[in-house]
């Protein structure tokens, strides 16, 4: 029996625009396994970024289900679905979407304020996961003060604050250039083998393929096709012009 | 991984931790809260300058000090004009919807903080709190400044206009003459004041605040100001 820790059945979702009705998720069906590393493919405007919300709980579908560990998402309570943001899946966002207000360390602390964590011990988690990903040196940097790719990865550190199980990356390397989204992706990589943790990330970059266990081809709102690492052959190797 | 344990509930977050949350945000953005809160300044500064003036005009005219003045202000002998009733609902009305703008606009570029704070797991009550709690400071400091100057420049109208009587007929404190209307009083006037701007300060941020707490954070995120 495979762990499934993330499935949807008949995930409809549709916006209304004025009198339209844009249908962006069209009936998904998916099942992820823990500890695989997933990415979301398709253009934009194929609905990735719409599932991607469905799966984080950020938004609600239309019709269907999404479970998460077994548990149906649109039967828990508001404080259960914040406890869940906050303790179960850690997000990366393309535009980092950190608090402009705080700094790298204040933005790596804030999830941890939130789970109830004591001050001394989420001063020390926030500096051992910014040491991890590179930027002990700037750790009371604003944001505005950093690079894209140091802004990243204080968004990855940021997601991994309460130890989730899950991480959801949506287009993280997208504003980056090749060398820094290279790196992104290893970085998200290493948490995926070394800590076991479910990697789901909508993408069109290339690179992220061959680091994924699988590869779900969204078109249209609807599932295209599913394909296994194995079964793709694609040369990043020289993307990054190495 | 771990982890098949039910979803607990979120807990609720120290008053203390919200108050160093606010405070922090008020000062990092110290720039953009000046010019919110001197928005709520303005419309308050205005209001208490023209409610002040009418009560120094009215305590004044009932001393009998002023009947040169008072007839050249087609003031009727006793009581306020319509005129003046006008100047009253139109500062009132110049100063709600000043300040209501001026919170507006502060939360809403701020909607897609709102999201990325419940993406990492706040209640929607902790985001009304924070707000609550920022529009109040804001509220307090900018109404009270605002309320000084409008109440100093009222005096000083008043003074060019009735000379050092003012003193001698315009109560600091609520009063109410035998042969007179009811007066306010400076000191009343300020806190009036003070408290209006406080409260559509308020208003004015935690409504739009809990708009956007309600809001899937997906949504919250999307809004481009």
């Amino acid at each position: 029996m495979p762990d499934v820790v993330v499935k949807t059945e008949d995930v409809v979702k549709e916006y209304r625009m004025g009198s339209n009705v844009l249908r962006a998720l069209d009936g998904i069906n998916i099942e992820i396994e823990r500890g695989e590393y997933i990415s979301l493919m398709g253009p934009s405007g194929s609905g990735k970024s719409t599932l991607f919300n469905m799966i984080g709980a950020l938004d609600r579908p239309t019709e269907g289900n999404v479970y998460i560990d077994g548990q149906n998402m649109s039967q828990l309570s508001q404080r259960q679905i914040a406890a869940f943001r906050c303790h179960r899946v850690g997000y990366i966002f393309q535009s980092y979407n950190l608090l402009h207000v705080r700094t790298a360390h204040g933005n790596v602390t804030l999830p941890m304020i939130f789970a109830g964590i004591p001050e001394k011990q989420r001063n020390e988690k926030a500096e051992k996961l910014l040491d991890m990903v590179g930027l002990g040196d700037r750790m009371y940097h604003l944001p505005d003060e950093l690079s894209g790719g140091q802004r990243q990865r204080v968004a990855i550190a940021r997601a991994l604050a309460n130890d989730p199980s899950i991480i959801l990356a949506d287009e993280p390397t997208a504003n980056l250039d090749t060398v820094t989204g290279r790196e992104i992706i290893d970085l998200i990589k290493q948490l995926n083998t070394e800590h076991g943790v479910t990697v789901i990330s909508a993408t069109h970059d290339l690179k992220m393929l061959d680091v994924s266990d699988r590869i779900v081809d969204i078109r249209d709102g609807y599932v295209e096709r599913i394909r296994h690492r194995d079964e793709i052959e694609i040369e990043v190797g020289e993307v990054g012009g190495e | 991984m771990q982890q098949k344990t039910p979803i607990a509930e979120q807990i609720d977050l120290p008053f203390i931790e919200s108050l160093r949350i606010s405070f922090q945000s008020l000062k990092i953005r110290f720039g953009r809260s000046i010019i919110t809160t001197a928005g709520i300044t303005l419309g308050i500064a205005f209001l208490v300058s023209v409610w002040t003036n009418n009560e120094i005009d009215l305590a004044l005219q009932e001393s009998g000090r002023s009947s040169a003045i008072a007839s050249l202000d087609e003031t009727t002998e006793q009581g306020i004009s319509t005129k003046d009733i006008w100047l009253i609902i139109m500062s009132l009305i110049v100063c709600v919807v000043g300040i209501a703008n001026s919170m507006l606009m502060a939360v809403t570029e701020r909607f897609r903080e709102i999201g990325t704070m419940k993406c990492l797991g706040a209640l929607d009550g902790f985001v009304v709190r924070l707000f609550l709690l920022e529009s109040g400071f804001q509220g307090f400091a900018g109404a009270l400044i605002g309320a000084l100057i409008g109440a100093l420049g009222a005096i000083v109208l008043g003074l060019k206009n009735y000379g050092l009587d003012l003193f001698f007929y315009f109560p600091l404190l609520p009063a109410h003459p035998e042969d007179g209307p009811m007066q306010l009083g400076l000191l009343l006037l300020i806190l009036l004041g003070c408290v209006l701007g406080m409260i559509l300060a308020v208003i004015g941020s935690s409504f739009p605040a809990w708009r956007a707490a309600k809001l899937p954070p997906a949504e919250a995120m999307r809004t481009e100001v």
